[in-house]
């Protein structure tokens, strides 16, 4: 921690960066994001395990691109989100200043490159109660989990925080947004709240980190990570493939081999 | 016992389309309903919402004069999802109307004054009800002048009436294009309309100027209006925020405290510097 | 003045009952989940035991996510348009908190203060408000910053308070008296307990008419800028919210038939303001940050003559990125302008 606040500073004071993106105390335990715009503010940020917003987020949005370079405070979930990024070509080589931390260790990574062997090195794992849940849905009947959804669903709201808070749902134009044409209602009613889940499950089949933080954002606790985790798996099972590992796009779901088992695609 | 709904609109049948430029139509709307037609009233500067059944509804000003009675004209441009489906009607298809909804122009106010109409582009519909509405009252004012310009001569809307306005002795039209945009046969002013304002020699005495066009004519234009004269009080300009309701509820509409549907649309330069530019 | 009765925790069932025999569906807190959400409930029973609030508001009674405002059928050359009538349920809401009930207000103030609502106050009428006191907060609270408190009697019918072996009962309202009414011999003369010993102690966080005297001043501030940067611009805080009134006219429509829904909206999302030409009125996020700051507590006191706020922490619970109102608020009001 000390490692991370002396770097901070220096990067603030050299004028290297603009803003150090990174945790600080919120209401009661939690911890929310920071921006660490002068070096004096630097003393706020915290690391610890209650840390869990996948940073990444910010890094597309425009108030914080107009900030300047910035850098960033970087668990192994958003480290898998900015290389996913760069290989997306949403941000830059180089952009940011990467600080990542592992179980406490700081290292600071300026390139993409570095990055990529940098995630390489690390086994992926996910959540463990994500893990006991999944498989209680696989386990499922079919009947059985589509009741499940529609049951989580009911209470959704379309406030879109799950979209707001992923990394990967960055784009400008959502589909959500289109309405020439309106591919989702807009309503939150049952087709409008299946439909939107649906979509962005399917958006993000290979490109989900698997941080969780959709999940988190729920305000009324529907636990969306699990469909993109889990769509996220099945590519890697199928293809071989995760998201979150190349610096360089090689996504399955936008590739076409003529050597494609499914013959529906050739 | 219950309650009207206030989000339930006219039915009105499409009397006449003009096409006035590419991509802009005018719509004479008639009532379905006869009642409708005989109690139905508006100022000059009110709106409504117009209905595509199928699409949603579109916010456009009545560009029609109250003085014409029996029915109202809107004209509109094709930018999104209601206005495509509006310009698909055919004259006699059903359209749907919500109105009249906001302030006015103070026409009353207006008495024995000069009149400098100054618009841009396809924002002449709302000045058209006002214009119109001050030629059949003709004597209420003294000079009346109208500054309209567009990017090219093919964008200007209402080319029958501005021919009209410009054989009127009793007022004084100026249109012009932005250079580039004029034809061979062209016989306005080539520039743009903060300049051409400028040098007409208007006085402010006694004058109040309306504006309404882009936001880019409209802020280069007003500068212009206050190096001549005209204190903010004398300068009337519409506002364009984002609506649904119409009514002062769905909450989209304001600049500050102001509901532009409500409140609005018509504000003076005045009222304006009271309230934060969120338009 | 309100009339105030003793009424036995036993007693809540037979209530329950005369209620339901009177044709009132009874919502009210239930847990599912550890969740704490309103529900249809026949019996105190099936009311959750120990809450501080809901998670989403009681705004929906009144004001649901999506209502149809019309329907419609189209036919070569003609439309016949359908008006809709609100599915207006007599409804007794019970063990809403003191800030939600007050919330109601704020709501008709936007819906009623011109043109009537037809929708909402359908709602409204068949609705009756049996409060329920705070005897705890958390952090996220500020009724008292916003002149409420936590056994504040604003917006109820009858406003119960916990005490020994049951509840003080405050009858308010004509509404209250009809319930009263229905069941007259449960509710026992009433003693002298002091409520406010009761209640939860809520300090106050900020000078609130201070800072709604100070905000057109500080429009152009940096602090919106500062704050909002990690607010993520979605829907949580203003639909979780029981005053929050903003909403969206959609169609939802095929060749032959339509209808026209109003759904929750908010001016958080940037297409809120988006106008069809690109332009965005509140192009950046700090914008509408301190659009709901700024209606809130400035807009809404100089339009309707009351806080567009009931200090429930709604939004400062729900919001991914924890934007704590109190102490955002708390902040401005510090801001030497
Ligand atoms: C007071 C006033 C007067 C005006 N006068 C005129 C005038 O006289 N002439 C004129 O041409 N214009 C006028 N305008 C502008 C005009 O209202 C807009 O250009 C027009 O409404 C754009 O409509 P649209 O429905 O085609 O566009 P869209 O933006 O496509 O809107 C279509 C509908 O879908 C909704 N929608 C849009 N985007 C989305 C999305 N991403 N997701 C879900 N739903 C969406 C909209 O809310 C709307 O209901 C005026 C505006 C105001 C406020
Ligand atoms: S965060 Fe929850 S309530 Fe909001 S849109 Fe996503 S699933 Fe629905
Ligand atoms: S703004 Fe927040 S604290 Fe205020 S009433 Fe709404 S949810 Fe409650
Ligand atoms: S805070 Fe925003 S969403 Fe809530 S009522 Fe005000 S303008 Fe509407
Ligand atoms: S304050 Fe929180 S809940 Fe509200 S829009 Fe911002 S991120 Fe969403
Ligand atoms: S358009 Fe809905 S409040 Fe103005």
């Amino acid at each position: 921690m000390e490692a991370l606040k002396q770097r901070a500073i220096e990067l603030l004071e050299k004028g290297e960066v603009k803003a150090v993106l990174g945790y600080a105390k919120g209401t009661g335990q939690a911890r929310r994001a920071f921006f660490a715009r002068q070096p004096g503010q630097v003393d706020k940020l915290v690391l610890d395990e209650a840390c869990t917003q996948n940073l990444a987020a910010y890094a597309t949005k425009h108030e914080v691109k107009k900030l300047g370079r910035v850098a960033i405070v970087a668990p192994p979930a958003t480290q898998r989100a900015l290389i996913q990024l760069m290989a997306e070509r949403q941000l830059r080589d180089g952009d940011l200043a990467i600080l990542a931390v592992d179980e406490g260790a700081i290292k600071e990574l300026g390139s993409a490159a570095a990055l990529e062997e940098h995630l390489a090195l690390k086994a992926q794992g996910l959540d463990a109660k994500d893990k006991t849940l999944l498989a209680k849905l696989d386990a499922m009947s079919r009947e059985d989990r589509w009741a499940y959804w529609q049951n989580e669903f009911s209470r959704c709201m379309k406030c879109y925080a799950c979209r707001n808070s992923c990394p990967m749902c960055y784009c400008e134009h959502c589909t959500m947004d289109c309405n020439r044409p309106q591919w989702v209602p807009v309503a939150s009613h049952s087709i409008g709240n299946l439909e939107y889940h649906m979509v962005r499950t399917m958006h993000l089949a290979g490109r989900c980190v698997e941080c969780g933080d959709c999940g988190r954002a729920c305000p009324v606790g529907i636990p969306v990570h699990l469909l993109t985790i889990s769509a996220e798996e099945t590519v890697h099972e199928l293809f071989g493939q995760r998201a979150g590992a190349k610096a360089k796009l090689d996504y399955a779901l936008s590739t076409f081999k003529t050597d494609d088992k499914e013959s529906f695609i050739r | 016992m219950s309650e009207k709904n206030i989000y339930l609109p006219y039915l009105m049948r499409i009397a006449e389309i003009t096409e006035e430029s590419p991509a802009v139509k005018t719509f004479r709307l008639e009532f379905v309903d006869d009642v409708a037609a005989q109690s139905f009233d508006f100022k000059t500067g009110q709106f409504g919402l117009y209905s595509a059944f199928g699409e949603g509804e579109s916010t456009f000003c009545i560009a029609s004069s109250p003085t014409r009675k029996g029915y109202i004209e809107c004209t509109f441009r094709e930018v999104g999802r209601v206005t495509a489906a509006l310009a698909d009607k055919e004259v006699g298809d059903i359209v749907g109307f919500r109105g009249p909804y906001g302030n006015v122009f103070p026409l009353e106010d207006w008495k024995g004054k000069n009149l400098v109409f100054i618009a841009g582009g396809i924002a002449l519909p709302p000045l058209r009800s006002v214009i119109w509405n001050c030629l059949d009252l003709r004597d209420w004012f003294k000079d009346i002048t109208v500054v309209y310009g567009a990017r090219r001569v093919a964008d200007l809307v209402y080319k029958r009436e501005l021919k009209e306005w410009s054989e009127r002795p009793d007022m004084k039209l100026v249109t012009t294009v932005d250079p580039g945009g004029e034809t061979p046969d062209w016989t306005g002013k080539v520039g743009f309309v903060p300049p051409v304002v400028e040098q007409l020699g208007l006085s402010a005495e006694n004058t109040v100027a309306i504006v309404c066009g882009p936001p880019i004519m409209i802020k280069l234009t007003l500068p212009v209006l206050q190096k001549l004269g005209f204190p903010p009080e004398a300068i009337f300009t519409t506002l364009e925020n984002r609506m649904k309701c119409g009514v002062g509820k769905c909450g989209r509409c304001n600049t500050g405290k102001s509901y532009v549907c409500k409140d609005g649309p018509v504000y003076t330069l005045a009222e304006l510097n009271q309230l934060p530019a969120e338009y | 003045m309100a009339n105030t009765y003793q009424l036995s925790r036993e007693s809540l069932t037979s209530l329950f009952g005369a209620l339901r025999k009177d044709g009132r569906r009874i919502l009210a807190p239930v847990e599912s989940d550890g969740r704490i959400g309103l529900g249809e409930v026949e019996a105190p029973a099936q009311v959750a035991g120990d809450y501080l609030q809901t998670i989403m508001s009681a705004k929906e009674v009144a004001f649901p996510k999506v209502e149809r405002l019309l329907s419609y059928t189209i036919t070569p050359g003609q439309v016949d348009l359908k008006d809709a009538e609100p599915k207006a349920a007599p409804t007794v809401l019970f063990g809403v908190r003191p800030c939600e009930a007050k919330a109601f207000g704020a709501l008709d103030a936007v819906f009623n203060w011109d043109y009537r609502d037809k929708f909402f106050n359908a709602r409204l009428e068949k609705l009756a408000v049996i409060g329920l006191s705070c005897t705890k907060a958390d952090e996220a609270c500020f009724c008292t910053s916003v002149g409420g408190g936590p056994a504040d009697t604003a917006g109820s019918d009858i406003l119960l308070t916990p005490v020994a072996d049951g509840y003080l009962a405050e009858v308010l309202t004509e509404k209250g008296t009809a319930i009263l009414n229905l069941a007259s011999d449960l509710f026992k003369p009433g003693n002298g307990v002091d409520k406010v010993a009761v209640a939860a102690k809520v300090e106050a966080a900020f000078d609130q008419p201070a800072l709604t005297a100070k905000l057109p001043g500080m429009f152009d501030s940096e602090v919106w800028v500062d704050q909002s940067l990690r607010c993520i611009g979605c829907g949580a805080c203003a639909f979780v919210c029981p005053t929050c009134v903003c909403f969206d006219i959609q169609e939802e429509a095929d060749p032959k038939q339509g209808e026209r829904l109003r759904c929750w909206d908010s001016c958080g999302f940037h297409m809120f303001t988006l106008h069809a030409s690109g332009h965005n009125p509140r192009e950046v996020q700090s914008a509408r940050w301190r659009q709901r700051i700024y209606h809130k507590f400035s807009y809404y006191p100089q339009r309707y003559d009351q806080l567009g706020c009931v200090g429930c922490g709604k939004c400062t619970r729900a919001c991914p990125v924890d934007m704590n109102l109190k102490e955002h608020l708390t902040e401005a009001a510090g801001v030497t302008a």
